[in-house]
Formats: structure tokens, sequence, C-alpha cells
């Protein structure tokens, strides 16, 4: 592949987006955030001040090129003008999930082997410096929020204030240097260095270029049509590769403003207030809001609930139709208009999602229930389906074209091929340059013509050209009649339930599925307490025999939803346990983004999943859990395993 | 250590002033109840001072004393550098005095901004008129009262209950706004009456980090009552324990926990 090493438009890295949007947005709104319960901006010229003043702030530190700068904190505009500043001086940056522990810390900041950590707060330097006792390389910590810090050592610690005041004095005496190693970035210059979560194994660097970051940018930004005068809600990992194209990839390229909440718990009130035109979430959220809306509607008055039902009914027959643009009887556009007045509009704006333009989910499959709701009511979500190594983007959902049961058509820029095993491939503008110090790695995942192997099993459907992903690659296998195993199906299914927060199905190479099964705290939880049901813990109400029943007839209606795909149905589930702890990424259940990391799972309750086949009725078992600070314990418990109704493929109708 | 000595440095390295407050000679009596009995110490600035003892010690009375809702029928107040005179509590808050209370006094219908603003009643300057007018020196006021308060809300990280009505709140954050009320006085001297009363393990480690907090980034002089012995010993500098309404100890945590008069207290002895 032969490219130029700059692009069309002369803008080949982040810092040269940033000179252009000064001079050309200079006082429209590049950041704000909610601060002392007020939103503070930032327009385009006052953030090239910003960090313009960082970036010199670092050189005086001593920062030289090809660097690492690790940098750890929550969505604030400060972290995101660290990755800038990071690259005006010739450094990389590498943003690193906030809530990772001692020890995951420890192997990525030795990994890359980071001179300067960018720290947010209090509790991220604490980390960082119990790191620095095994890792000798960390020279600087230059932390944001001074609360706490007076006691600590500063020999070796600085706050971003001082550094950039620091920088405004030495303005003069480094503004060349500066100039000189901003200039010398181009196109293949990294732009940036990702830790992947991985489902399996250490995590791995993900270097990508700024041809990568502003190439993707571009495209997706015109597939989308995204402007300046758009906003977004930044509050995801800013370690997540998807963060980092919509809050600076995109950002930069098209000139939006990104809004960062004021804490973690207040983002809902933030999104309400700020009212996003193009916003992301991952499945869970919009579970969540989906889950917290019911609940909410349950406490309703009884002609609240009536009329919230009947206009949802309605939504979900003309909505969707609606917001792609095919023809719509008169009546029911009239009836749609009234329940937008009464129903729609409110919830809406309740949710934060009045102003919409774009919204997109990804990273798993979204029930169909849960995405045909939120496009009922007028939300024009979308799914794409990317990864790190893609710079995200693969494929999206056009306006006009979107479908729960796809991920849409290759992005602009990108090509798909499907493997003969069924695994999907791509090559595109954004595909990584490699793992950092891990050849090998490398030559496994990118061939040498650019291909790369997504790890997904697929297939492109005829006629709409809309890719179809059945499930991870590894995770397809067969059951021991040979029929097709697809776990990550049949969970999709059970998680639509708000009852149940995660699910996890067995059975490659046996005979019949089994499940593990999440309670969802907030949903049960409030079911519980309107049935005054007393509880005391999670475990307790987990093991509760009516939440068990309930569970049970879920694992039903999911079995019999699953029966109706002929190629399917031998997925069904026929005995599941209610799990008596929730998985979390702390114990390494699950990735910091959410999913499920399967042969751990296997591995760690293998005790639980014998008693699952052997049929036993219950079983006693102690699981190790790490606490928020890294410390360990241990919790006891004895479940009960619980038998499900399965149906079968023939009397499927019967079942209906 | 001499109760009455100056300045010093404690454990940690944090330099204390000199002295705040002094009790001298204190007796208070209901009717024929002594409550406190001829107690004298002294709280220095920029210290962390606990009040202990068993039940029924007098030491709610004793703090009490301190925020100028009884007055003692016996001894003085000497609040930096002068005696008292006896007062009313809001001119003791005026002074710049500002508490807890045991059993949580917020008004619950107000939601928590409401009532973290009223904290700052004693630093409202202009009349009935301009406020209701709401123009000029009543509306920048309200301006640098909200900053204020908006600042406490960040530092105890309770933003997002900023529009919670607080009767709808758990027992631990409905502590943590009464402590915000408290610190939107800007007080010099903080008066905390069983900060940890009712809570668990977390709640308590989070207010205890709150309490250091408070006195290390504003300087705040506290003094506090408290039932939980682990936490008064890691908390505070100097401790005053107290027992059917008398003194029985005064010193750092350490002197006090090996105070035989203190150990009697606290695990009984046979009275004769």
């Amino acid at each position: 592949m032969e490219q130029d090493v700059t692009s069309s438009a002369g803008l080949a890295s982040l810092p040269q987006l940033l000179a252009r949007n000064a001079e050309q947005f200079g006082q429209k709104a590049a950041y704000r955030e909610k601060e002392f319960g007020i939103w503070q901006s930032w327009n385009w010229s006052q953030t090239a001040e910003e960090i313009d003043a960082l970036a010199l702030g670092l050189l005086h530190l001593g920062v030289s090129e090809g660097d690492h700068i690790a940098i750890i904190g929550r969505n604030r505009p400060a972290m995101y003008w660290s990755m800038v500043a990071a690259q005006a001086v010739g450094a990389v940056p590498v943003p690193l999930y906030q809530d990772a522990v001692v020890e995951e810390m420890t192997y990525v900041l030795d990994h890359c082997g980071a001179k300067f950590v960018i720290a947010g707060d209090q509790e991220q330097v604490d980390k960082v410096i119990e790191v620095q006792e095994s890792v000798k390389g960390i020279e600087h910590i230059i932390y944001y929020d001074k609360r706490g810090m007076r006691k600590y050592d500063h020999s070796q610690m600085n706050s971003f204030a001082e550094v950039q005041a620091s920088g405004r004095e030495v303005r003069d005496q480094y503004s060349a240097e500066m100039k000189r190693r901003s200039d010398a970035l181009d196109y293949d210059s990294t732009c940036v260095m990702l830790y992947t979560s991985g489902t399996t194994g250490r995590p791995k660097g993900v270097v990508l270029s700024n041809r990568n970051i502003i190439e993707t940018s571009k495209n997706s930004s015109e597939f989308d049509d995204l402007r300046p005068g758009d906003e977004i809600l930044a509050y995801l990992p800013m370690a997540w590769v998807g963060d980092f194209i919509f809050s600076i990839g995109q950002a930069y390229w098209t000139g939006f403003c990104v809004n960062c909440p004021e804490s973690a718990e207040t983002m809902h009130t933030d999104l309400r207030e700020i009212g996003p035109t193009y916003y992301f979430a991952p499945p869970r959220v919009f579970e969540t809001q989906l889950t917290q809306v019911m609940i909410r509607m349950e406490d309703a008055s009884k002609l609240k609930q009536r009329m919230f039902h009947h206009f949802m009914a309605h939504a979900s027959k003309v909505g969707p139709a609606l917001l792609d643009g095919k023809p719509v009887s008169f009546w029911d556009k009239l009836k749609y208009s009234l329940g937008n007045a009464l129903v729609y509009g409110p919830l809406k704006n309740t949710l934060g999602f009045s102003k919409v333009r774009v919204g997109y989910t990804a990273g798993e499959a979204i029930g169909p229930e849960i995405f045909d709701f939120y496009r009922s009511l007028g939300i024009n979500l979308k799914q794409l389906y990317g990864q790190t190594e893609a710079s995200v983007f693969i494929t999206q959902q056009p306006d006009g074209e979107v479908r729960s049961d796809t991920v849409g058509i290759a992005s602009p820029g990108v090509e798909l091929k499907i493997g003969e095993s069924g695994e999907v491939f791509y090559r595109s503008p954004g595909v990584f340059v490699e793992y950092f110090k891990n050849a090998d790695s490398t030559a496994g995942t990118k061939d040498s013509e650019g291909w790369v192997a997504t790890g997904d099993a697929g297939f492109i459907e005829e006629g709409s050209g809309h890719l179809r992903i059945i499930d991870r690659a590894k995770d397809v296998g067969k059951m021991a009649d040979g029929s097709l195993f697809a776990p990550k199906y049949v969970e999709n299914k059970l998680k639509f339930f708000p009852n149940i927060l995660e699910a996890v199905v067995f059975g490659n190479d046996r005979d019949e599925c089994t499940a593990f099964l999440n309670i969802d705290l907030t949903a049960v939880g409030n079911w519980a307490e309107r049935n005054n049901i007393a509880y005391s813990s999670y475990q307790e109400l987990a093991g509760h025999p009516q939440v068990i029943d309930t569970m049970r007839s879920h694992v039903e209606e999911a079995n019999a939803s699953v029966a109706q795909d002929d190629m399917l149905a031998g997925c069904q589930v026929h005995r599941f346990v209610v799990l008596h702890k929730q998985l979390d990424a702390d114990d390494g259940e699950l990735t910091r983004t959410q999913k499920v990391r399967r042969r751990i799972i296997e591995e760690k309750y293998a005790d639980i999943i014998t008693a699952l086949y052997d049929g036993s009725e219950q079983i006693s078992t102690e699981t190790e859990v790490t606490y928020e600070d890294g410390r360990k314990g241990s919790i006891k418990a004895t479940l009960k395993l619980v038998k499900a109704e399965t149906v079968a493929p023939k009397t499927l109708m019967a079942a209906e | 250590m001499n109760a009455m000595a100056g300045n010093y440095v404690t454990a940690d390295g944090r330099q204390i002033g000199g002295v705040v407050m002094e009790m001298k000679n204190i007796t208070l009596r209901f009717g024929g109840v002594v409550a406190i009995k001829d107690i004298s110490f002294d709280i220095h600035e920029g210290e962390i001072r606990a009040i202990i003892g068993p039940n029924g010690a007098g030491k709610s009375s004793m703090l009490n004393v301190i925020s100028g809702f009884y007055h003692p029928q016996e001894g003085e107040v000497w609040f930096r550098g002068s005696k008292r005179p006896p007062m009313k509590p809001y001119e003791v808050a005026q002074q710049g005095v500002a508490r807890t209370f045991q059993n949580i006094a917020l008004f619950e219908g107000m939601s928590v901004l409401d009532n973290v603003m009223t904290g700052r009643l004693t630093h409202m300057k202009s009349g009935l008129f301009s406020q209701a007018v709401w123009k000029g020196k009543a509306e920048a006021e309200e301006i640098e009262n909200r900053r204020k308060v908006e600042e406490i809300i960040d530092f105890l990280e309770i933003q997002n209950i900023r529009k919670t009505p607080v009767g709808r709140l758990p027992y631990g954050l409905k502590k943590r706004v009464e402590l915000a009320r408290a610190l939107a006085a800007e007080p010099k001297l903080l008066l905390l009456d069983e900060p940890m009363a009712g809570m668990n393990v977390e709640e308590k480690e989070d207010m205890s980090r709150f309490i250091l907090d408070v006195n290390d980034e504003f300087g705040t002089t506290i003094a506090l009552i408290e039932h939980d012995m682990g936490v008064v010993m890691d908390l505070s500098d100097r401790v005053v324990v107290m027992d059917y309404g008398k003194k029985i100890g005064d010193g750092t945590p350490d002197e006090v926990r090996n105070n035989q008069e203190v150990i009697d207290a606290y695990l009984g002895v046979a009275h004769d």
C-alpha cells in the first residue's frame, strides 16, 4: 500500500488540526466541563493556548521525542489536552483505564516504558507511586486535582497548573524547539498508543498513526455528516479507542464540542443538561436506562401507565418506519405526533436524547427489543462494528438501513472479506501500525497485504450487503450432536430481561446447554422492595426462591425464542444457576469494557459447571473476590441448580 | 504532654498554633444534677480535639457549653483571647463556631443545596428589603455564597445529590450534608457531635477521610465527640476523657490509652 506521508488537506497531526480549529473556529466552544455546578467552557483559541502552555511545560521538564506519556484519569478537558500536548512535543500519549488496579497498571506502565505520568487526582497518583516500587522508569508525575496532594514529596511531582505556568514562563526559550518537533510530525508518526483490554491474555499496546486516526475520523465524520456545532458527552473510558476517535479524532477533524460530566454519578443529569447531538453508548447503558424507565413507570399512576403503554405500542408499530422515511398512513402519523407531545418527547427529554441526530451503540450485540424501543421513540440509534486495531470503524449502518440484527455495511475506505472458517477480515486506512514490542502478535493478526483478522465469525448478507456477526470465532463451537453452539446469541436473549444483568452460557461439546445468571440489583431490588421482600445482601437476594422462580420463567421464555431459529435450537438452556456474586472486572471475569471472559470464568467456577452437568440439586462453593482497593477476600455460598423447560423445535407454533 | 503547653507539632508533622478556646473550671448543673464538674481544658488552633467518655459522662453537655447552648453556673469560657460573656447560640455562630448534631437536624423537605446554603446565613449582610428586590448587593452576595457552597459540595463529593430533597437520602449521606452545612459557615472552630454514629465501616472511613481533609485543606480547628474508639484514636491529636461529669484524662491518644483511670472507666471497676 503506497500512501503519501501527508494528507491531502495538509493536516497530518493533531497539533495541526488544533491550529486550524483555533484559527477557523476561534470563539466556538471546544470543551465544556461542569464544575462547581456550572458549565465552564473553553473555546478553540483558549484550548490552543492551554495545550501550548502544557506542551512547553513538558519540554521544560525534559520530555524527549518518542517518550511515552501515560495519562490516567476520568474524562476532563485537561486530560484531553494532555494527549494533544504530548503529541505536540513529539511524545506518544498512552491513556490508561482509570479503574485499573495497581497490578494491571504496573504491567502497562512497565511495558510502554513511560517516563512521565499525567494523573487526574490523588487516587491515581497513589496507584502510580505504588507502581513505582517495581517499575523504575517513571521519572515524573503530574497531577491535575490538587486536593489532598499537599503532603506528598514534590521532588518528582508537579501539579498540572504549575507545569502550565512554567511553560508560559519559558515560552521564548522553547517555542522554536516545540515548533521543530510539531513540524516533524507526519502522517506516519504515532498518534496514540492504546492498550486493548483483551478477552484473553495480557493487554497489547496498539500503535495507531496519525493516518489511522485522521483518515478514519474524516471518513466517519463525512458518513454521518458531523459538523461544527455538534455536541457530545465524553463519559466513556479515555483508554478506549472509541473515546479517542469521538472525543479527539472526530472532534478535532470537524471542530465540535466535547462536554465532560461533573462526576460519574452525575452523568445522566449532565447528559440531560447538554442534550448531545451525537451520542455513543455501549448496549449496557441503553439497557440500564430502559430498565430505569420501566421501573419508574411501574411506580407511576395507573393513568400514566396506560398512556405510556398505549403510545409505546403505537410507536413500536410506526416509529422505526417514520425514522427510515418509509410511507406511513396519515392517521398513524397524526397519532404518532400526539404520542410525541404526550409521551415520547418528555421521555426523550428525561433520557437526555431530545437533540440526538446520530446515536451509535457497539461493543456487544444489543437486544432487538431494546434497540427498537429507542428507535421507535424517534432516536436515530444505529449500530457499528469496530475494533481498536481498526481505529474503531469496520462497518456501520447508514441512515435508513438500520436493523437490529446486522452491524451495517463496510465503513468508507474499508474492505471486507470472509475467511474460509467464517472469520471476518478487513483492510482499511485505519488499520493499526503494530502491537508495541510484540512483532509476533502483529504478524499473527495482520498479514502482509494488510488484512486483519477480527476474531469474529460472521457473514455478509446477500442483497443488502450488511455484515452479520454470529459470535466470537473462538467461542462458536459444536454441541455433542454436531449442531451449532453460539453462546452469545442465547446470552443476548437472556440479557434482554431487565432482571438479568449478565449471562454466560456453556455447552461446547456437551449434550445440552447450561447457564450462569447475574441478577440486576436495581431491577430485582426494586421488585423486592415493592413486594416487601427483605434481604441484606446481593447474595441473599440472588438466592431468594421467588427470584429463582422469576429467573426460571425468563430462561424458559428465552428458550422458546431460541427454538424459533432452526440452526440454533440446540442452544436452549436446560439447567442454570443464579450466581452469588456479580461478575466483575476487578476479579478478571469481565474485561474493563465489560465483556465476559469465558475461559477465566470456566476455570474459576469449574465446580459449579460440573454440578450443572452431573444432575445435583445444589452445590456449596467458595469464591475469591477482589475489592476495589486490591485487597482479596472470599465468599461462601450454597447455590441451587435449577432445571428449565425447553421447547422442541418442531412444536414451535404450539409454544407460541 | 502538658495540656496547657503552647504551640506544638503533631506526629504527622502539622504545626499546631496557639490556644483558640479555653474552658476554665466549668461546672454545669441541671437542678440538683451535676452534669459537668469543674472541668478545664483547651483547644489549639488547627488541631483535632476529641472528647470521649462512657454514656452519660457529660460529653454532649460539654459541647453544648462550647456552642453557647448551655450556660455553665461556674467557670469561664475563653475564646480567641477574651472571656466570652453569656451568649445566644447564634452569636456564638457569628464568632465562627459551627456544629453538627448527634441526631441530624436538617430541613428534610429542602434540597441538599438549599440546606447547605442556610449555613451561609451568618455571612449574609444585605437587608430584608434588598433581598426582596433582588438587585445589586443582594444578588452579588448570593452568587458569592453559592460559589462557596459549590466548593464545599465539590469537596465533600455530593454533586450528584445537589438537587435531591434531604428526606430522601440515606443516613450516611445526611450526615455528610450536615457537615457540608457546618462548613458553609467557614467556621474557625467546628464542633462535631458523634459524626460517625450509626454508620457502617465504609461510611465511617469516608467520614474520617473528610474530617482529616477539612482540617488539612481549610485549617479548621475541630472538636468532636465520638464513641468509636478506633476512629477517635486515629483522628485526634489530643483527647479529653470524661466520666460522671469529671475530667479523668487529657493528652495524646497514646497517653490516654495507657491511663489507668480511663481504662477503669471504660472497662468498669467495683465501686466501693
